[in-house]
């Protein structure tokens, strides 16, 4: 059995059996905002104003949503070019119009072209269009992230594994106020013909914040 | 023709949605995005007051000077109108 082994006599040594440190337990006392958080709910709840169902329903919605949405609504304005004008017009209208429900969201979808890059980033927090795409990575919220890409955006972007041509202009969009960015990457050449579900097992996550392509197809 | 505005080089106290990085900063209106409550006044829960908001693109060469990584390259960022003035 996995889970059965006898470790008596090292686990005190700090070290396992094959001389790697034990990882500490995650036991540590509440931080500020965690404490606050919990005070925060549990007041909602005691004063009727939610209920906890309603909290974990909210956050089973949340978790809900994924980049495959996203995914789906490029694949769409790559098929149907009278949708990508309405997804570049007014992205949350159209991506309500295929049926996800991304709340107040109000989003603006950027078309990557031939000779255009685009790449979201919020220097102030972490917007980020979760309403449609869901929780987003951890890097995005990273300090690293926020403040080297709007200085150089090509050497993150190159990170990422993406070079660009010289004559490639680059547009590095802050997500600073109300609105949320969602890139509509290039379509992949080699894909004349394909189905939007097809199509849609090419958009990454990254793709869609800028980080990346959309994958060629192999 | 396009719309030349400058960010307000202001330092306010507290909850300010315009990057000290762009203060200063000259670029042109990229689209107008209608009104919305101020939320440097909304954090404090002050009375709801409507701020027209705009995307403005900026150049990399205006914002990092010789230090642009690419002068040419652009980055837009949406700021409430009491924080610009237009440039002649």
């Amino acid at each position: 059995m996995p889970h059965d082994h006898h470790d008596d006599d090292f686990h005190h040594s700090g070290m396992s059996p094959s001389g790697h440190p034990y990882r500490e337990d995650d036991d540590r006392p509440l931080t500020y905002w965690q404490t606050m958080e919990i005070a925060m709910r549990e007041l909602l709840v005691e004063k009727g104003v939610l209920t906890p169902e309603e909290i974990a329903r909210q956050i089973d919605e949340m978790d809900s949503r994924e980049p495959a949405n996203g995914a789906a609504v490029v694949a769409r304005a790559w098929t149907d070019p009278d949708f990508k004008a309405r997804l570049l017009k007014d992205a949350s209208d159209a991506s309500r119009e295929m049926g996800f429900d991304i709340g107040p969201l109000r989003l603006i979808a950027i078309e990557n072209t031939a000779d255009t890059h685009n790449i979201i980033v919020c220097t102030l927090c972490s917007c980020y269009p979760r309403n449609l795409l869901g929780l987003p990575p951890d890097w995005y919220k990273s300090r690293a992230y926020r403040s080297r890409v709007v200085k150089e955006p090509r050497k993150v972007l190159a990170e990422f594994g993406v070079t660009l041509p010289e004559n490639t202009t680059v547009r590095v969009h802050d997500s600073t106020a109300d609105m949320r960015y969602i890139v509509l990457p290039r379509r992949p050449d080699g894909t004349d013909g394909w189905s939007a579900d097809k199509l849609a097992e090419l958009v990454t996550r990254d793709s869609m914040i800028g980080v990346g392509l959309a994958k060629s197809p192999v | 023709m396009a719309e030349h505005v400058r960010v307000k080089s202001m330092m306010p106290p507290g909850h300010v949605r315009t990057p000290c990085y762009l203060r200063g900063k000259s670029g042109t209106i990229e689209r107008r995005l209608g009104e919305f409550a101020n939320p440097e006044r909304a954090a404090y829960r002050l009375e709801k007051e409507m701020q027209p908001l705009v995307r403005v693109r900026f150049t990399m060469v205006e914002i990092w000077g010789k230090n642009a990584e690419n002068p040419d390259d652009t980055l837009d960022a949406e700021i409430y109108a009491h924080w610009l003035e237009k440039v002649d």
